[in-house]
């Protein structure tokens, strides 16, 4: 007993949390900063949470190139931890930047919606750096949660409690997916660490022919899959995404996305490392699945932000080919795509944000009619963006869907990356005809209520930038992601 | 870790002895549902059937019912019964605590006290909140914004 306290205690490492650790604080200083003060005033609140990330951003890169495990192997912050941390801490400081002048206009400004997107952050850095199973769905757990409240945020928006309660009514099912994986994974190995079950796999070569570990592994991929969108667990995203605040439609788009990337990860390439074989033929089935139903449901949207939704999940079908690879190349493509993607989803939706009307029932192909000439900045923001989603140099989209296609051609899947190629003219349709709204459309509306505020206009800027950074001069990012791989 | 050195258990090989147990388990089930099916139908063809006032009317302990049974209950029950359970649980890991409290020593105390410390900046959350007011709605709205 008292080996055991001890052993406990020793294995204590502050360090190898530190980072969600602040944001958690954090989150709980600006609940009641946010409770004691006055009722309808967010700003302060919103300011603060951007300071709170940057600090977690600092504290988050002093880690790089110094990995840190503890709590008895269940955590390792690692160089891939730290890159998939970068990328929600970003998507949660856009998302943050695009929202107080929103919640406004909406009429919602309630504090509690920054602290919770901290929470939804720290969850998906656990998601990150969990080595165990079971810190991997603590932190599912704590971003999902926060997010079900994020997605029903406006209560007396009918759409907003729609997508709150059908994000938690699926969300609670796949996670009860994931649950019982992790359970019938235990049964057979004994273990609930990632390595443990490494193991277990080297040890036992014929584990593909054991029905309980392939209902184990399948099942907790299912869990993973439904957070990233995958087809056939897609079904939830369009709803959700349409119904949600624009600007947590994005950050759920780009973190916990990312997140979830990271976990399914981990878990595949060193736990199931043996079964590489078999989980490529699976993969390789889903990447062209979720590429081909995303895309071609996306033809016929004629919102836009379902249109995102749909895009956002063939999305996941492009990333999900660096899986298929399974090498070097395709594993810091993924990283790198989906930085990317964060930048220019990100991007897209704070442009909505701002043309948005009240209520946004104008966020319609024909409600950009004209957009171009009437507010060209947005215009040619939004048209960077969409060039950057399509995958047309000189945008960082063309350079992170070459480096994930490359690495499939390394992988000899040579058929995978033609179809991903016929996937993106696919999805040149849909991207172009926002444009085409835009530029060859005679104006309808005068878009008077259009007003860029700072927060938003600095949002759209550093994902501008962030775009036309990643697009033209990838290499040194791109090294950064290949020293992140395992 | 437990790499183990047993086979791993393959359930298709150890399925011929099984069905034996299946077909008892589904006669077993068969016969349950037959049982029941049979009272049914028995009790609804051979009993007589009577209506009166007296029968018709809902059991309420010889208690003759009154007003509507669609009763609008008031939601700080149903707060606070969320807000008892909330705190109810993390006994759970005061107590566990307090089992080996001479054994954490120092670094345990500090450790279950920051978790309470935290436990209570959520009742300070509630409290501000106006979750913990009673009374009618537009009291508690007056005070926050909750339920």
């Amino acid at each position: 007993m008292e080996n055991l306290v001890q052993e406990a205690i020793q294995n204590v490492n502050m360090q190898a949390i530190m980072p969600s650790l602040v944001l958690c604080v954090f989150g709980m200083v600006l609940l009641m900063v946010s409770v004691f003060s006055k009722r309808g005033n967010t700003t302060h609140v919103a300011w603060l949470s951007i300071a709170a990330l940057v600090i977690t951003g600092f504290v988050t890169l002093s880690g790089w190139n110094n990995p840190q495990g503890g709590f008895a192997d269940s955590v390792l912050f690692d160089n891939f931890a730290t890159f998939f941390s970068m990328i929600c801490i970003i998507a949660a400081g856009l998302t943050i930047l695009m929202s107080d002048d929103y919640l406004k206009r909406e009429g919602s400004p309630v504090g509690e919606y920054y602290p919770l997107i901290l929470f939804t952050t720290a969850g998906a850095m656990w998601m990150a750096s969990g080595t165990d199973l079971m810190t991997i769905f603590l932190g599912l757990e704590v971003l999902s949660i926060s997010l079900y409240v994020l997605a029903g945020f406006f209560r007396d928006q009918t759409r907003s409690n729609e997508a709150g309660l059908k994000y938690f009514f699926l969300g609670a099912f796949s996670t009860g997916f994931l649950l019982y994986g992790v359970a019938l994974l235990y049964g057979v190995t004994g273990t609930t660490k990632i390595q443990g079950i490494a193991a277990y796999v080297q040890a036992n070569p014929d584990s593909a022919m054991n029905t309980m570990f392939i209902a184990g592994g399948l099942l907790l991929l299912v869990g993973f899959l439904f957070k990233i969108a995958a087809a056939p667990f897609h079904m939830w995203t369009p709803d959700v995404y349409q119904g949600a605040p624009t600007p947590i439609t994005a950050f759920m788009s780009a973190g916990p996305k990312a997140a979830a990337f990271a976990a399914l990860m981990r878990v595949t390439i060193v736990g199931l490392d043996g079964l590489q074989s078999e989980l490529t033929s699976l993969f390789w089935v889903l990447a062209v699945l979720t590429m081909t139903v995303g895309n071609f449901i996306a033809l016929s949207q004629k919102d836009l932000k379902r249109m995102l939704a749909y895009s956002s999940i063939s999305h996941a079908g492009y990333a999900m080919v660096g899986l298929v690879a399974w090498n070097a190349v395709g594993l810091s493509a993924i990283l790198f795509y989906m930085l990317v993607y964060t930048f220019m989803n990100m991007g897209a939706f704070a442009v909505l944000v701002l043309i948005g009307k009240k209520g946004e029932d104008n966020l319609t192909l024909d409600g950009v009619a004209g957009l171009g000439y009437k507010k060209p900045i947005l215009g040619i923001a939004l048209t960077i963006f969409l060039f950057s989603l399509m995958g047309l140099p000189p945008t960082a989209g063309f350079t992170a869907k070459f480096y994930i296609f490359a690495g499939a051609i390394k992988a000899g899947y040579i058929w995978l990356a033609v179809l991903g190629v016929l996937n993106s003219a696919v999805s040149l349709y849909y991207y172009l005809r926002i444009m085409v709204q835009m530029y060859f459309k005679d104006p309808e509306e005068d878009f008077a209520w259009v007003k860029i505020n700072v927060p938003t206009a600095i949002s759209i800027a550093i994902s501008v930038v962030g775009v036309l950074y990643l697009g033209i001069v990838p290499g040194a990012v791109m090294n950064l992601a290949k020293l992140a791989g395992f | 870790m437990s790499a183990s050195t047993e086979p791993p258990t393959n359930l298709i090989a150890s399925s011929a002895q099984d069905i034996e147990g299946l077909l008892s388990l589904g006669l077993y089930a068969l016969i349950a549902t037959g049982l029941i099916l049979i009272l049914l139908l028995l009790a609804r063809f051979l009993g007589q059937r009577t209506h009166s006032e007296a029968k018709d009317a809902p059991y309420e302990s010889a208690v003759d019912p009154t007003g509507d049974a669609r009763l609008r209950e008031p939601v700080p029950f149903y707060l606070v019964a969320i807000f008892f359970i909330v705190f109810d649980v993390e006994a759970v890991f005061v107590v566990s605590w307090a089992v080996a409290y001479d054994l954490l020593g120092w670094a345990g105390f500090w450790q279950i006290s920051f978790f309470i410390f935290i436990l209570f900046l959520g009742l300070v959350y509630l409290w501000k909140m106006g979750g913990l007011e009673w009374g009618s709605q537009s009291a508690r709205d007056q005070k926050r914004r909750i339920g």
